[in-house]
Formats: C-alpha cells, sequence, structure tokens
C-alpha cells in the first residue's frame, strides 16, 4: 500500500522552519535562506512534475514555460495595469492550465520521445514570445520594477519573511499532493502509468486525467513564476529557456522521479549546485550536469530517493 | 430494462487495411448465460473483446448493449455502461497491491474529484475506509483475501488472473468479458478460475468467454460461438458445437484436437 510516512515529513517540516536560524550561527553559510528560497520556488515546480512525471508518467521538456508564463503575468499585470500580486497569482496560474490544456489535449496523446519533443518545442516558442513580444514582456532586457509582495502592512521584503512565505506554499503544494497521491486519483494515475487498456477498461478517462495533471503542474510551475519575480523584482528570458527546463529534469532524475520526496531533495540539491557550488565553474557547468544526469542514470535510476532503501537492502544481504 | 439479449452484435465487420478479421459477425448474448467464443489462433476472438470494449471501432456493424448502440464509445465509456474485461496478456497495475488493484477497479463508482482529494475531505475519507471494505469482500469471493497486501506482481500466474477477474468484477459490471482466462494455468487452476466463472454467473452477471481449454468451455458455457478466420461457422450448445463437422475440420486442420 502506498502510504507516506509521517515521521520523515515531521522532520522536513522541522528542518526547514529551523534552517534560516541554523544558518545564521554558522559562518560562511549565513546566506543560504537566500539561496533555499529559490530551491522552494524550484520545490514548486518539481512538485507538480512529480505527480506528472513520476506518477502518470508524461514527460514534460517545456516547464520553463509555465514558469515563465507566471512570473510575465506577475509582472505585466503589476507594472502596466496596478494589479494586486496577490491577484496576479492566480490569474498566471489560470492562464498557465488554460495553456496547458491547449497545448497538453493534442500532444498528451503522443508518448514517450514525442511527447518530450512536443513540450521541448512549447518551451522554446514560448521562450522565443518572451523575447520578441518587447512592448509587453521588455524583450531580451527583461522587466524591472515588479513589486514585493505585502499582506496588510506588512511586507515580505526580508530574506526570511519570504523564506517562510514560499516554503509555507511549498508545504500546502506538498500536502494536497500527497493526499491526492493516496486517494483514488492518484492510484487511477499509477493505473494509467502501468496499463493504459486496463486503466481505461476500469473506467478511467485517460485523456481528462493527463490533461488534468498536465494543467496542475502547469499551475505550480506559474506559481513559481510569480513567486520569483515578486522577489526578484525583475525578470528576463533567459531564466525561462530550455536549459531550465533541462533543469528540471535534472532535479527529477537527481531526486528520482517516482518519489516526491525525490522532488524535493532534487530541487533543493540542484537550486544549491546552481547558485552556489558549482558558481565556481562558470561555462563548464553544463557540463557537470551532463555527468551527474549520467552517472544517477546508470548508477541510481530510482534517484537519491531510492538511495534509502538500496543501502537497507545491501545491508541486509552482504555478501 | 428489458429482457431481450444483453448484448447483440450485427453485420460486425472489421478491416486492418487489406487484412479483415471479422467478417459479418452476429452475435447474442443472453442475460444470465456464461457464452463462450471459441476458434483457432488467429480467428479474430480477441479482435471481437477489442470492439465490445471499446479498444477498437469497428469498420462496420452495429453492438447494442442494454438496447443501446456503443459502437464508436471510448472504452472508458463503455466500461461505465457495465461491460468489464481481462486480457489475455494480464494487465495488472504490477506495481501496487493486491488490494489497490480492486479498488481501482472501484473508480467508476466512486468520487474522485481532483480538489476533494487534494484536499482529502471528510467524505473522501470515508470512502477511503468503504472502498478498502468492498475490495477486501471482493477478494474473499476470490479467494485473494490473505494476499491484499500483496504486490501484484509477485502473484503466480494462477493468481495474477483470478485477480484480473476480482478487479473487473469490482467495476460492477453487466458483462464480463474474459480474455483467454485458463490460458497458461494448471490443472488445479484451471479448475479454481472454472469455479470461480460459474459463481459470478449465480451472481447473475453475464459472462463472455474466450478460451482455449475444450474442458473449461464444454463444462461451463450455456452457448458457444465458434469463429474461424474471422467468420462465424457454427454456434449452439457444447453438445451440439462437440458433434459440428465444420468444428472439427476447422481444429484438426490446425492440428489441435478437440
Amino acid at each position: 500500500m502506498l502510504q507516506i510516512r509521517k515521521a520523515p515529513i515531521a522532520a522536513g517540516m522541522l528542518f526547514i522552519l529551523i534552517f534560516p536560524w541554523a544558518a545564521d550561527r554558522i559562518p560562511g553559510i549565513d546566506h543560504y535562506p537566500d539561496v533555499m528560497i529559490f530551491a522552494g520556488i524550484y520545490c514548486l515546480i518539481t512538485i507538480g512534475l512529480s505527480l506528472l512525471m513520476g506518477y502518470a508518467g508524461q514527460i514534460s521538456l517545456g516547464h520553463a514555460a509555465f514558469y515563465g508564463i507566471g512570473a510575465y503575468v506577475s509582472g505585466i499585470l503589476t507594472t502596466r495595469y496596478g494589479f494586486d500580486p496577490w491577484l496576479c497569482m492566480p490569474i498566471g496560474a489560470l492562464a498557465a492550465a488554460a495553456v496547458a490544456v491547449a497545448v497538453g489535449a493534442p500532444s498528451l496523446r503522443l508518448r514517450g520521445h514525442y511527447l518530450a519533443m512536443a513540450t521541448l518545442a512549447f518551451g522554446v516558442i514560448v521562450n522565443i514570445f518572451f523575447r520578441e513580444q518587447r512592448q509587453w514582456t521588455g524583450g531580451p532586457d527583461g522587466m524591472t520594477g515588479i513589486p514585493g509582495l505585502s499582506l496588510f502592512s506588512f511586507e515580505f521584503d526580508s530574506i526570511l519573511s519570504y523564506y517562510y512565505l514560499v516554503w509555507g506554499i511549498v508545504a500546502a503544494a506538498f500536502f494536497f499532493t500527497i493526499a491526492l497521491i493516496q486517494s483514488p486519483v492518484g492510484r487511477a494515475l499509477r493505473a494509467i502509468h502501468t496499463s493504459e487498456p486496463a486503466a481505461a477498461a476500469m473506467g478511467i478517462p485517460i485523456a481528462r486525467y493527463k490533461i488534468f495533471v498536465f494543467a496542475f503542474s502547469a499551475m505550480l510551475a506559474s506559481l513559481a513564476g510569480s513567486l520569483y519575480a515578486h522577489y526578484m523584482n525583475f525578470i528576463n528570458p533567459g531564466t525561462f529557456d530550455l536549459f531550465f527546463s533541462i533543469k528540471l529534469v535534472i532535479m527529477m532524475a537527481l531526486g528520482g522521479m517516482h518519489s516526491i520526496w525525490g522532488a524535493l531533495v532534487g530541487a533543493v540539491l540542484v537550486a544549491f549546485l546552481s547558485l552556489e557550488w558549482l558558481h565556481f565553474f562558470e561555462q563548464f557547468e553544463i557540463l557537470i550536469y551532463g555527468a551527474i544526469l549520467l552517472l544517477v542514470t546508470i548508477f541510481l535510476p530510482e534517484g537519491l530517493a531510492g538511495l534509502p532503501a538500496k543501502l537497507l537492502e545491501r545491508a541486509r544481504r552482504p555478501s | 430494462m428489458t429482457n431481450g439479449p444483453l448484448l447483440v452484435i450485427e453485420d460486425l465487420v472489421m478491416s486492418f487495411g487489406g487484412l479483415t478479421a471479422l467478417m459479418n459477425i452476429q452475435l447474442r448474448v443472453a442475460r444470465g448465460t456464461i457464452k463462450a467464443v471459441i476458434g483457432p489462433n488467429g480467428a479474430g476472438k480477441t479482435t471481437l473483446f477489442n470492439i465490445i470494449t471499446g479498444v477498437l471501432s469497428p469498420t462496420e456493424g452495429h453492438i447494442h448493449f442494454t438496447g443501446r448502440a456503443i459502437s464508436g464509445l471510448k472504452a472508458h465509456q463503455i466500461a461505465a455502461l457495465g461491460i468489464s474485461r481481462t486480457f489475455q496478456t494480464v494487465e495488472l497495475f504490477t506495481n501496487m497491491t493486491v488490494l489497490e488493484n480492486v479498488m481501482v477497479g472501484r473508480h467508476l463508482r466512486i468520487n474522485s474529484s481532483f480538489f476533494g482529494c487534494g484536499l482529502a475531505l471528510p467524505h473522501i475519507r470515508r470512502q477511503e475506509r468503504r472502498l478498502r471494505a468492498q475490495a477486501m469482500e471482493i477478494l474473499d469471493f476470490i479467494g485473494l483475501a490473505d494476499k491484499s497486501r500483496l504486490l501484484a506482481e509477485n502473484l503466480p500466474l494462477g493468481e495474477r488472473k483470478i485477480l484480473e477477474i476480482g478487479r473487473a468484477l469490482a467495476t460492477d459490471p453487466l458483462l464480463l468479458c474474459l480474455d483467454e482466462p485458463a490460458a497458461g494455468l494448471n490443472e488445479t487452476e484451471t479448475e479454481a478460475a472454472a469455479r470461480l466463472i460459474q459463481a459470478i454467473k449465480e451472481q447473475g452477471i453475464t459472462v463472455l468467454l474466450v478460451e482455449h481449454d475444450m474442458k473449461v468451455i464444454m463444462n461451463i458455457s450455456d452457448e458457444i460461438t465458434v469463429l474461424n478466420y474471422g467468420e462465424k461457422i457454427a454456434e449452439g450448445t457444447p453438445v451440439h458445437i462437440q458433434n459440428h463437422p465444420q468444428v472439427i475440420e476447422a481444429y484438426l486442420g490446425d492440428g489441435t484436437i478437440i
């Protein structure tokens, strides 16, 4: 029976709660809460991707586009039309969902490599749109002056407050998703993943489920994009390009496609790799990602999330 | 509900490119009976199943189920109308437990709203408990209750086939289509499968059966239809079929002996 254990959740929550406090007391990593904000933003995307790729078994190489849609909807509506930033988040999410349904309806009929290519092309097209529609998006230079978030008179302008805001939203998305996984919806998705003919014979409307999950993951990515825009106050198309879509896949592969924990671990690790630890390598960064992807697929096909089970098995059978 | 046949197939033609898999098939399945479709390999039996269950759309012809035209509907829509099936190659949800497989079978009968499930609303949680109990009842009926927590892929073939039948039963079907339920089973397992099929009939569920095991067919079917090269060559009671010259010829020509 698929059961999400409670102990790791409690440990994870405790870690997130005390992390800023602890980081502040350790010299050299006191700026890590800032990195963790980006990690949280990535987590939001990978939680949705985990449902889409790990549970429903659909590949997307275009989720940077939905991330970008959220960011640009927030950016454009706040700077040009004076919308309240909070209002922009659901608007962006709904826009992303609408695009996902429009793109997903034809392309989710595709499988495997074809679906990957279709979503990849979609991501590239959206990125070109961000670059070329200067009067809306500011073109390659991007847009500045995106307001921060505030609630009543409280401004989320410190790293600490934004950290807890982002991780609060990640927690909500996480709990929603694990409830979903353990419900009839989750079983239906896993059924589709294992055998489409059998799932259909059980009365599961496969196309509708795939599109729903695609749209849901697009909404989470869009929400992440909005959070990014309001944190950075500045966006440009480079953030939402093909390389980011591929980075998302690396997060999934590194953490483990088939586990929601993998989605979180992968997102946090890649956030630290790309923003902290690999900075030093500059343009060779991409080579290192390639190497990581290669090593993980060869030696850890289940990702880091599969590591505990693997070690446990090895410990039980010493030979 | 009328008292007419549960399933009526008229003038059914199925061709794949130049190959005609089924030619002008007429078939009626009476309520509450076990109907068997037999025939040598390549006779079109599985194609017929795939058309009835909406996996394939027929080239020509009509299919009526409880008086309603169903040809051209999608597989999940046909399942919702009350036709369930098993697969020749056993299509279980291998990475789920035995219990979960049956729970997926209840999908049509439950509320699976995306947000209700994501928010774990109280009625969804109550439903989950009810669902588990219903699935256990079915496992009791098919005799797999003590294996409920095993992964489906760890069952031996005989039990996998039985579980597939249980999963199909969980949809509350009016018509249960079984595609070679005894294929690959040893004698004991085959007998268990035959007993189960009869128990299903006793529950009032109509069974349409494709099978090669003649002993099973002759023992449990009420009526048999024989296909050969996509055409119906005979139809009748087991005794009638056993003595039908064309049937004997079709099978002897294939090297199989009844």
